[in-house]
């Protein structure tokens, strides 16, 4: 961690109007969860829903996206990644600092609200909030680290991570099964399968594959960003 | 200390070559490093600056290779021709960042004596959004030296600049050259160079066109060949006369036109034979205008000679 890094990327993250649309949908989940809460009807499928497809499908793999890429594709976007980069500091430093930031920032906005919101939908029966919070913590962290690579190595990032959680995650995954063993979505909910009571929530993917799968992704997009970030190619304007 | 050597160097993109075989070295001083625009400055510069790997051959600071070398940045400064900068930090902010991510023991010291050389202490508290142009550019050149460093590499430091800043920062350029650190900086303005660096290395096109002291290579740009349209009196009897002299390489009479094109070899001697002859053989001179003035064609004329 470089504090200096740190600092510069939480400004430029939560400055601006980034900010207020960071807390834009975390708003409309509990404003979901609270008009849900004051309505007939099965209450565990609503919260599995609600949690699972809005906030676990939705609102982390957003923020992610939103806050991953904010945390250094708009540096390299308008240059001023250069003053980061001409300094004698490790790559490596510059991509940790900024995926912790972007990682707390995911889960600030991401997980706490998916707590309350599962608070405010079931209370605390089944442990469902707690399940689909840590399902968010481990996804937001994925996605923070995978949307982090994108803003290093292509100039489109949010185009390509927004393909990929709407294309991949959400329209293909919800036709072929297959499809599913290789989103972070679904190793989310594998992990708050394991967290809920018994027969609670079901996910499609295995425990098993699931956690190491979310490891491997994580630790493999920091490193190959880190690499990425040391052979940074400025545009030669002229 | 602080010398770069770029040696052999050349970077295409795809199919397009920016950099054909360049060789020359930036030693302690200032050096102006002058071309059209596209000519490969930028290129060569981010290739000096760590930010672009040479295609071939290889550029070093005293030695040490630059390119994925973090370490180079203890010795070097940059101002980056793009103004973003973090337009959310105030001017100081800014500054101690940049002091701090050098890793100084104190960076506030750093950072209020870097400001106070370019002289932006009496900004420093506003966002470096709201600063102008020169402004910007005199806290890039601050956040630059906050480290001291042996080389300062500046990419068109004096575009948009009004001619205020332009002296400003120029004294400052050569203060720093005067102290015996490498300054190098881009322009596409022969004027510009000329006022500053005694050292001038010129590109065109991708290849190094010319090095050296900036007299000589103002002498080569002035005895350059020139075209010149004149229209007189009787543009015949002028054309005749003027073929026979030695400094006029061919004459076209331009029908269209009605007036000659001249081709002179050498500016001096045609510019003091135009008018003899003329008063001579008792012809007016109406228009005599230089027809290839653009700095391209100077350029161009540096790569032949």
């Amino acid at each position: 961690m470089n504090t200096t890094v740190a600092r510069l990327t939480v400004r430029g993250l939560l400055g601006r109007r980034r900010g207020l649309l960071l807390l834009v949908v975390p708003a409309l989940l509990l404003i979901i969860s609270v008009i849900a809460a004051n309505t007939d009807g099965d209450k565990h499928d609503l919260t599995v829903k609600i949690l699972g497809q809005l906030s676990l499908g939705t609102l982390v793999p957003i923020l992610g996206l939103v806050v991953g890429t904010g945390a250094i594709a708009t540096e390299i976007d308008d240059g001023s990644i250069v003053y980061l980069l001409s300094k004698p500091l490790p790559r490596r430093l510059i991509i940790t600092t900024k995926l912790a930031v972007a990682v707390a920032v995911t889960w600030a906005f991401a997980a706490v609200p998916t707590f309350v919101a599962g608070l405010i939908l079931y209370g605390t029966k089944d442990d469902l909030a707690l399940a689909f919070t840590v399902g968010t913590l481990v996804s937001g962290a994925a996605y923070s680290a995978l949307f982090l690579l994108l803003g290093v190595v292509t100039r489109h990032a949010v185009v390509a991570g927004l393909a990929y959680a709407l294309v991949w995650e959400s329209l293909v995954g919800n036709f072929v099964k297959g499809a599913r063993t290789l989103s972070v979505q679904q190793w989310g909910l594998s992990v708050a399968e394991a967290v809920a009571g018994e027969g609670a929530i079901t996910a499609d993917v295995a425990l098993g594959v699931a956690v190491p799968l979310l490891v491997v992704v994580t630790v493999a997009a920091t490193v190959l960003a880190s690499v990425k970030l040391a052979g940074l190619t400025l545009a030669a304007e002229d | 200390m602080g010398t770069i050597t770029i040696d052999k160097v050349s970077r295409w993109f795809g199919n397009v070559v920016a950099v054909n075989d360049v060789s020359m070295t930036i030693g302690p001083g200032v050096t102006g490093l002058l071309g059209p625009n596209g000519a490969g400055k930028s290129t060569l510069i981010h290739m000096m600056s760590g930010f672009l790997a040479p295609s071939a051959g290889a550029v070093t600071l005293d030695g040490t290779r630059i390119w994925r070398n973090q370490e180079v940045y203890r010795q070097i400064g940059l101002v980056p021709e793009r103004e973003s900068m973090y337009d959310f930090l105030t001017g100081r902010e800014f500054v101690l960042a940049n002091a701090e991510l050098h890793g100084l023991a104190d960076p506030g010291a750093a950072t209020d004596r870097a400001l106070g050389l370019v002289e932006m202490a009496y900004a420093q508290d506003r966002r470096t959004g709201t600063y102008s142009k020169g402004m910007k550019q005199r806290v890039k050149m601050a956040s630059a030296l906050v480290h001291e460093p042996a080389v300062l590499l500046l990419d068109e430091p004096f575009n948009g600049m009004d001619p205020r800043q332009r002296l400003q920062l120029m004294e400052l350029l050569r203060r720093f050259g005067a102290d015996g650190r490498t300054v190098l900086f881009s322009s596409h303005i022969l004027e510009e160079v000329e006022q500053l660096a005694r050292h001038i290395e010129v590109v065109v096109a991708g290849r190094h066109a010319a090095s050296g002291d900036f007299r000589r290579i103002r002498r080569l740009m002035t005895d350059r060949p020139h075209r010149y349209l004149v229209r007189s009196s009787d543009d015949r009897r002028l054309a005749a006369a003027l073929i026979a002299d030695g400094s006029t390489a061919g004459i076209e009479l331009d029908r269209q036109e009605k007036a000659l094109r001249v081709q002179a070899v050498n500016f001096q001697g045609f510019t003091t034979l135009l008018p003899k002859v003329a008063r001579e053989a008792g012809i007016r001179l109406y228009t005599v205008s230089p027809a290839d003035e653009s700095l391209e064609s100077v350029f161009s004329y540096l790569v032949s000679s």
